[in-house]
C-alpha cells in the first residue's frame, strides 16, 4: 500500500529553464562529487601530468634554459589536465555513453542534450581545476617557480574565457563523436602530442612561425596560456604572441563561436545519428 | 572433490601456463602451443591496433603522433640553443626519445591487453578457457604494439636525419651491437609489460593508467631525454637500477658512437660491460615478471577477477 502510494506521488513537474538547470546540476554532480570518491583517479590525474612537467623541466635544465621556462612548463602541465579532460571526458564522452548503453537513455529522457553537455562541462571544469591547482602548487614548490602577477583582473578574465571557450569546443566536438565508434578512442589519442606542440604547452607559442601560431589559436588554450604567461611571469611580456587585450577579444569571440556551434552541431548530429541508427550501435 | 583436482592435467594444458609439472604435455607440444598462442595473439593485436581506419588514415596517425612528440623536444631545444643542433646533447635527446617509443608501446601494450580483453571486449574469460598459454598470448598482444612502435621509431629517426641534421652515419653505425641491444631490449620491455599486466589482473579502477604511469616515471629515471646527472643525486640510483637506462645508452652508442659517450653518466662502462648489465637486469626483471604472473594469476582466479567488469 505504502509502495503504491509512493509510486503515485509524482514530484512536482519541472519544465523549461528549471528542468534545464536541474539537468545541468544532475550531470555535473558525478563529476564534482563522484570523481573525488575514487582517490586513485585523483592520484593519477595529478601524477601523470606532473610526470610530464618534471621530464620537460629537466630537459630545459639539461639544455641550460633561463629559469622562467621552468614556470612555462609548470603552467603548461597544469593546463594539460584541462585538455585531457576536454578530450577524454567531453569530446569522447558520448562515445563512452554509447558503449555503456546510456546514450539512448539521454536521448529518450525529456530534457535538453545541451544541458547534459553543459553539466558535463561545468562538472569537469571544477573537478579538473582542483587537479590543475595541485599540479601548479607541487610543480612550483619542486622547482621554486617565481610568479609576478601584473593584473589579477585580466588574469581572471583570461582564465574564465579560456575555460568557457575550451569547454564550448569540447561540447561541439562531443556532437561530432556521436557518429564515431572505435575510431573515437584513436582520434582522442591522436589529439594529444600534436596539440601539445601546436598550442605551446611547454614553450612560448611565439617561437612557432606566425601562421602556425595563428592557426593554433583556434584552440582556446593557445591564446589563454600565452596571455596568462604574459600576466604571471616577470619576463612574460617579452614572449607574448599578441597583446593581452587582443587575446581577450579573440577568446570572447571563440566562446561565442563554440557555444553557438555546439548548439547547432548537436541538433544536426543528433538527427543524423538517429536517422543512421548510430545511437545504439557498438562496433568494438 | 573439485573439478580442478579431478582433472589436473586439463588445468595444466589449458590456460595459464602456471605449472608445467610431471603431468604436463611434452616439450614439443608446449612449444607448439606457445608459438600458436603468440602468433595468433600478434595477429589479433595488429588487427585491433590497425583496422579501425583505412590504411591511409592509419599511416597518417602513425606518422603525426610520434613526430609531434619529437617536435616538442626539438622546438624546446631549438629555442634555447638558438637553432644550434650540433651540440651532442641534441642527438642524445632525440634518439633517446625516439627509442623510448618502444618502452611506452611494449609496456602499455601488454598490460592494456588485460584491460581491453577483460573490460572492453569481455573476452578474457574465453581466452582463459581456450587451449592457449595466457602469458604468451599477452606477450603476443604486446608485439603488435612493437610493430606499430617500429613505424614510429623509424619515421622519427628519418625525420631527424632528413630535417634536423641528426649526426647518424649508416656506414659508421655498429649494427651488430644495435640489433643485439634491440633484441635484448625488446624482450626486457615485454617482460616488464608482463609484470604490469600481472598486476592489472588484480586491479580494476583506472588500472589502464598503470602502463602510462610506469612508462612516464621511467621516462624521467632512465635518462631517455636528459643525462641522469641532471637528476638530484638521491634519485639517480633508481635510474641505475633500471635496464632501460643501459639499453638506451647501448642504442645511442651503436648508432652515433662517440657522440653518445660525451656524457659522463655511463662513460666509464665499456659496451661489453653495458651489455652484461643489461642482460643481468633483464633476466632479473624477467624472473620477477614470471613469479608475479603466477602469483597474480592464481589470486585473480581465486577471487573471481578474470571476468570482472567495472564499466571503466
Amino acid at each position: 500500500m505504502n509502495s503504491s502510494t509512493s509510486l503515485n506521488e509524482h514530484p512536482a513537474k519541472v519544465t523549461g529553464w528549471q528542468l534545464f538547470l536541474k539537468t545541468v546540476i544532475a550531470r555535473a554532480y558525478p563529476r564534482i562529487i563522484g570523481q573525488q570518491r575514487e582517490k586513485s583517479w585523483m592520484f593519477f590525474d595529478i601524477v601523470l601530468p606532473l610526470g610530464g612537467v618534471i621530464a620537460y623541466v629537466l630537459v630545459y635544465k639539461a639544455i641550460g634554459a633561463p629559469a622562467e621556462y621552468v614556470g612555462f612548463v609548470v603552467m603548461g602541465g597544469a593546463m594539460t589536465a584541462f585538455w585531457m579532460n576536454v578530450l577524454w571526458s567531453m569530446s569522447s564522452q558520448l562515445y563512452w555513453e554509447k558503449e555503456q548503453g546510456n546514450l539512448a537513455l539521454y536521448i529518450m529522457s525529456p530534457n535538453s542534450m545541451m544541458a547534459v553537455l553543459l553539466g558535463m562541462a561545468l562538472g569537469g571544469m571544477v573537478a579538473t581545476l582542483l587537479r590543475a591547482v595541485a599540479i601548479v602548487l607541487l610543480g612550483s614548490l619542486m622547482f621554486q617557480v617565481q610568479y609576478a602577477v601584473t593584473n589579477f583582473l585580466q588574469l581572471l578574465a583570461v582564465f574564465t574565457l579560456a575555460m568557457a571557450a575550451l569547454y564550448g569546443m569540447g561540447m561541439m566536438t562531443a556532437s561530432l563523436f556521436l557518429l564515431l565508434s572505435r575510431e573515437a578512442w584513436h582520434l582522442s589519442n591522436l589529439a594529444q602530442e600534436p596539440i601539445y606542440l601546436a598550442t605551446g604547452f611547454y614553450f612560448p607559442i611565439k617561437s612557432l612561425p606566425f601562421w602556425v601560431a595563428l592557426g593554433a589559436s583556434i584552440i582556446p588554450l593557445t591564446l589563454g596560456m600565452d596571455a596568462m604567461r604574459q600576466l604571471v611571469f616577470p619576463s612574460g611580456f617579452k614572449i607574448g604572441f599578441l597583446s593581452v587585450g587582443v587575446e581577450i577579444g579573440v577568446l570572447m569571440a571563440l566562446c561565442v563561436l563554440f557555444l553557438v556551434g555546439a548548439k547547432l552541431l548537436l541538433g544536426h548530429m543528433e538527427k543524423l545519428a538517429i536517422r543512421e541508427g548510430r545511437l545504439t550501435e557498438s562496433r568494438r | 572433490m573439485t573439478t580442478a583436482t579431478r582433472h589436473p592435467s586439463r588445468k595444466l594444458t589449458c590456460s595459464s601456463g602456471s605449472g608445467a609439472g610431471k603431468a604436463g604435455p611434452a616439450l614439443a607440444t608446449l612449444f607448439a602451443e606457445a608459438w600458436r598462442s603468440f602468433r595468433l595473439a600478434t595477429w589479433l593485436g595488429w588487427q585491433i591496433e590497425s583496422n579501425w581506419a583505412d590504411p591511409f588514415l592509419f599511416a597518417i596517425y602513425s606518422i603525426i603522433k610520434p613526430l609531434s612528440g619529437a617536435a616538442i623536444l626539438v622546438v624546446m631545444y631549438g629555442i634555447i640553443a638558438k637553432g644550434n643542433f650540433t651540440n651532442p646533447l641534441f642527438p642524445y635527446i632525440y634518439l633517446g626519445n625516439a627509442f623510448y617509443i618502444y618502452a611506452g608501446a611494449m609496456m602499455t601494450g601488454v598490460s592494456w591487453a588485460v584491460i581491453d580483453d577483460r573490460e572492453h571486449y569481455k573476452t578474457l574469460k574465453y581466452m582463459y578457457i581456450a587451449p592457449i598459454r595466457i602469458p604468451v598470448y599477452l606477450l603476443g598482444r604486446g608485439v603488435a604494439r612493437f610493430i606499430t612502435g617500429s613505424f614510429s621509431v623509424i619515421i622519427t629517426i628519418l625525420g631527424g636525419v632528413l630535417f634536423l641534421h641528426l649526426p647518424f652515419d649508416v656506414t659508421a653505425a655498429n649494427w651488430l651491437l644495435f640489433f643485439l641491444s634491440l633484441f635484448i631490449g625488446v624482450i626486457m620491455l615485454a617482460m616488464m609489460g608482463l609484470l604490469l599486466g600481472s598486476i592489472s589482473l588484480l586491479l580494476v579502477h583506472h588500472v589502464g593508467f598503470i602502463g602510462d604511469a610506469v612508462a612516464g616515471a621511467l621516462y624521467i629515471f632512465s635518462g631517455a631525454i636528459f643525462p641522469l646527472d641532471v637528476l638530484p643525486a638521491w634519485l639517480r640510483p633508481i635510474g641505475f637500477a633500471m635496464p632501460i637506462t643501459y639499453w638506451l645508452e647501448l642504442i645511442r652508442r651503436s648508432l652515433i658512437g662517440e657522440v653518445a659517450q660525451a656524457f659522463p653518466t655511463l662513460s666509464g662502462f665499456s659496451n661489453g660491460q653495458l651489455l652484461g648489465i643489461l642482460v643481468g637486469l633483464s633476466l632479473a626483471f624477467g624472473a620477477v615478471s614470471i613469479v608475479a604472473f603466477r602469483f597474480c594469476d592464481r589470486r585473480a582466479r581465486e577471487r573471481g577477477l578474470i571476468d570482472r567488469t567495472s564499466n571503466y
